[in-house]
C-alpha cells in the first residue's frame, strides 16, 4: 500500500472514531462521570503499543534505548494503574446491589 | 505475526474498547465494561509482542514490570478520597509516553533525506505538543489535589500574554519541523516549551475546577495517542486514542454543564479570583454573626426532627466519615426520622465521587437524592446537616452576580428549617470564597473534625 493510500485510510478511521467516541457515551449519568473518565484514562494507555514498538526496534542507539524504556515504564503505569483504579471505583457500585433487597424499611420511610 | 493478522487482532482490541465505553456508561455493568477494556488491552500487548521484527523482549518486559508494578501498587494503596489525583497521575504518564515516542520516532527517521514527510511531521509535532502539555498539566493537577501546592489559583500580571507567547513559540518550532528543517533540537525545544506551558496553564486554575481540567487533559492524552498512531502507522493507536479524545471531550463538556461553567471560563477565568464587587458584598455580610452550638444540642434537634437531609462534601470524604454518617443515619431512622442524602453533582472533588464514597459505606441507593430532586425537598426538611461541604451550598451562587461561582447550581439548604454546618474552622472552602450561609440566622455551626463530630452526634442521639 502506498503511503498516501494508507494515510487516507487512517484519516477515514480517525473521523469514524470521532463520531463513535461521541455517540457511545452520550447517555452517561452524572454519577458515572468519574469512573468513565478513569476508564477512558486506562484506554489511552494503548500508547504502550507505541512505546513497545519503539523500544523493540532493531539496531537502536543509546538514545532510543533510554527514551523507549522510559516510555514503556510510563505507559505501563498508565495501563495498569488506570484499569485498577477504575475497578476499585466500580467495585463500590457493585457492593450496593446485594443490599438492595433489604431496602424495604427505607421504602417505608419515604 | 503477519501485518494483516496483527491488524485483525488489533481490531478485536478496538471492539473491546468500544464495548468498554458503552458498558461504562451504564451503572449496571460498568465494572464489566472496565474488565472488557482490560482484556482488550492485554490482547493488544500480546499481539505487539508477536510483532514481526520486534526485538529486546526482555527489556520491554522489565519496563512493563516496573511501570505496571508501580501502577498496581499505587492504585491499590490509594484511599478512595485520593482517586481524582491518581487519575491525574496516570493520565499524565500516558501523555509523557506519547511525547517520548515522538522524540524517539523523529530521531529514527531524521537521517533520511526529506524526512519527515509532512503528515508524519505533523503527527510527531502534535503528539509531542499535546502529550507534553498533558503530562505537565496533569502533574500540576496532581500536586494541587494532593495539596503539595496550594489549591488556590496562582495568577500574576500579564499571565495570558506569557502563555500565549509560549504556545505560539511551540507552534513556530513545530511548523519549522513540518516545513522540513531537519533539526532534532527543534522538537526538544517544542517539548520543553510545551512542558512549561502545561505548568503555567494549570497553575492559575483553582482546585474546585480541577476535575474538569483532568477530564480535558485526559482527552488530550487520547489525542496524543491518536497522533502517535499516525507516526507509527498503527490502527489501534489511532482508533483507541481518538475514541478517548472524542468521548473525553464530550465528558468534559458534560462535567462543565453539571457545574454550569463553560470550558473557556474554566480554562481562562482564573476561578476564585474574587471580583471587587463580590468582595464588597461578602464584606457586608461578613459583619453578621456565626452561631456555634454543641453536639448535644444538634443531637436533640436531629432526634426530634421528622426529616433530616445530609449534605456530604469533600470534608466528609477527607475525614473518612462516610461510615459514621451511615451509622448516625441508622440511629435516626430507628427513631422514626426520615433520612436522605442530597448529592451535588460535583460533591467531593469529581462528579460522581460522592456516590462512590457513600456506596462504599453501604448507604442505600434510594436515599441518595440528585440535586434537582433534593432541592424540591428542602422546604419540608427540618434539619439539613452539611458535612464538610461549602461551595455547593453557597447561596452566593444564586444571589450574588459578583461571586466567582455565580450561576453554579447549588443545593438550596437554606430553605430547610434549620441548617447545621459541620466544619473544621471558619476557613473558606476549596475555591477560597466566602459563604454567607454561615451567617444566616437559620444556620448553626458545629466546629471540629467531621468524623469526630459525627461520632459524638451518634453517641448523643443514642442518649436522647
Amino acid at each position: 500500500m502506498s503511503h498516501n493510500t494508507l494515510l487516507v485510510f487512517e484519516v477515514t478511521i480517525l473521523v469514524l472514531a470521532i463520531f463513535l467516541g461521541f455517540e457511545v457515551i452520550s447517555k452517561v449519568p452524572a454519577m458515572l462521570h468519574t469512573p468513565l473518565m478513569s476508564g477512558t484514562n486506562a484506554i489511552h494507555g494503548i500508547v504502550i503499543v507505541g512505546a513497545m514498538l519503539v523500544l523493540g526496534l532493531p539496531n537502536k542507539g543509546v538514545f532510543t534505548w533510554v527514551i523507549g524504556f522510559v516510555a514503556v515504564v510510563l505507559a505501563s503505569a498508565n495501563v495498569v494503574g488506570g484499569f485498577v483504579v477504575t475497578d476499585r471505583m466500580l467495585e463500590m457500585f457493585k457492593k450496593r446491589e446485594p443490599a438492595k433487597p433489604d431496602d424495604g424499611k427505607d421504602d417505608a420511610a419515604k | 505475526m503477519s501485518y494483516n493478522l496483527t491488524n485483525l487482532a488489533y481490531l478485536v482490541t478496538i471492539v473491546t474498547f468500544i464495548l468498554a465505553l458503552r458498558y461504562l456508561s451504564h451503572p449496571a455493568h460498568a465494572r464489566r465494561g472496565n474488565q472488557i477494556g482490560a482484556v482488550g488491552m492485554l490482547i493488544a500487548i500480546a499481539v505487539t509482542f508477536a510483532h514481526k521484527g520486534l526485538t529486546s523482549y526482555w527489556v520491554i518486559a522489565v519496563g512493563m514490570a516496573i511501570g505496571g508494578g508501580f501502577g498496581a501498587v499505587a492504585a491499590r494503596k490509594v484511599k478512595m478520597t485520593a482517586m481524582p489525583q491518581m487519575v491525574a497521575l496516570f493520565n499524565g504518564v500516558g501523555g509523557g509516553a506519547a511525547a517520548l515516542i515522538s522524540l524517539a520516532e523523529l530521531h529514527r527517521i531524521l537521517p533520511e533525506a526529506g524526512a519527515p514527510k509532512v503528515d508524519i511531521g505533523l503527527s510527531i509535532v502534535l503528539s509531542a505538543l499535546i502529550g507534553s502539555i498533558s503530562f505537565a498539566g496533569s502533574m500540576i493537577a496532581f500536586a494541587k489535589l494532593q495539596e503539595l501546592i496550594g489549591g488556590r489559583p496562582i495568577t500574576y500580571a500579564g499571565q495570558q500574554y506569557v502563555n500565549a507567547t509560549l504556545f505560539l513559540s511551540c507552534i513556530a518550532a513545530g511548523v519549522a519541523l513540518i516545513a522540513g528543517v531537519q533539526d532534532e533540537w527543534l522538537l526538544w525545544a517544542l517539548v520543553s516549551g510545551a512542558l512549561v506551558f502545561g505548568v503555567l496553564f494549570v497553575l492559575p486554575i483553582g482546585g474546585a475546577d480541577m476535575p474538569v481540567v483532568i477530564s480535558l487533559l485526559n482527552a488530550f492524552t487520547g489525542l496524543a495517542a491518536a497522533a502517535t498512531g499516525f507516526e507509527l502507522e498503527n490502527n489501534v493507536l489511532i482508533v483507541a486514542g481518538m475514541l478517548v479524545g472524542a468521548s473525553g471531550t464530550l465528558l468534559t463538556m458534560k462535567m462543565g454543564q453539571a457545574m454550569n461553567r463553560s470550558i473557556t471560563n474554566v480554562l481562562f477565568g482564573a476561578f476564585g479570583q474574587v471580583s471587587e464587587q463580590a468582595a464588597a458584598v461578602a464584606a457586608g455580610e461578613g459583619g453578621g454573626t456565626v452561631r456555634s452550638v454543641s453536639a448535644e444540642d444538634v443531637a436533640v434537634m436531629l432526634a426530634y426532627a421528622r426529616k433530616v437531609v445530609f449534605v456530604p462534601g469533600y470534608g466528609l470524604a477527607v475525614a473518612q466519615a462516610q461510615h459514621d454518617v451511615r451509622a448516625l443515619a441508622d440511629l435516626l431512622e430507628a427513631k422514626g426520622v426520615e433520612v436522605s442524602y442530597a448529592i451535588h453533582p460535583v460533591a467531593g472533588r469529581m462528579p460522581g465521587h460522592m456516590n462512590v464514597l457513600l456506596a462504599e459505606a453501604n448507604v442505600p441507593y434510594d436515599q441518595l437524592k440528585e440535586m434537582d430532586e433534593a432541592n424540591t425537598e428542602f422546604s419540608r426538611t427540618d434539619v439539613a446537616v452539611v458535612v464538610g461541604a461549602n461551595d455547593v451550598v453557597n447561596p452566593d451562587a444564586r444571589n450574588n452576580p459578583g461571586s466567582p461561582i455565580y450561576g453554579m447550581p447549588i443545593l438550596n439548604v437554606d430553605e430547610a428549617q434549620t441548617v447545621v454546618v459541620l466544619k473544621r474552622s471558619m476557613n473558606p472552602g476549596f475555591a477560597g470564597i466566602e459563604n454567607p450561609l454561615f451567617y444566616n440566622p437559620k444556620t448553626v455551626m458545629l466546629f471540629g473534625d467531621a468524623k469526630a463530630s459525627i461520632v459524638e452526634l451518634a453517641q448523643d442521639v443514642k442518649a436522647v
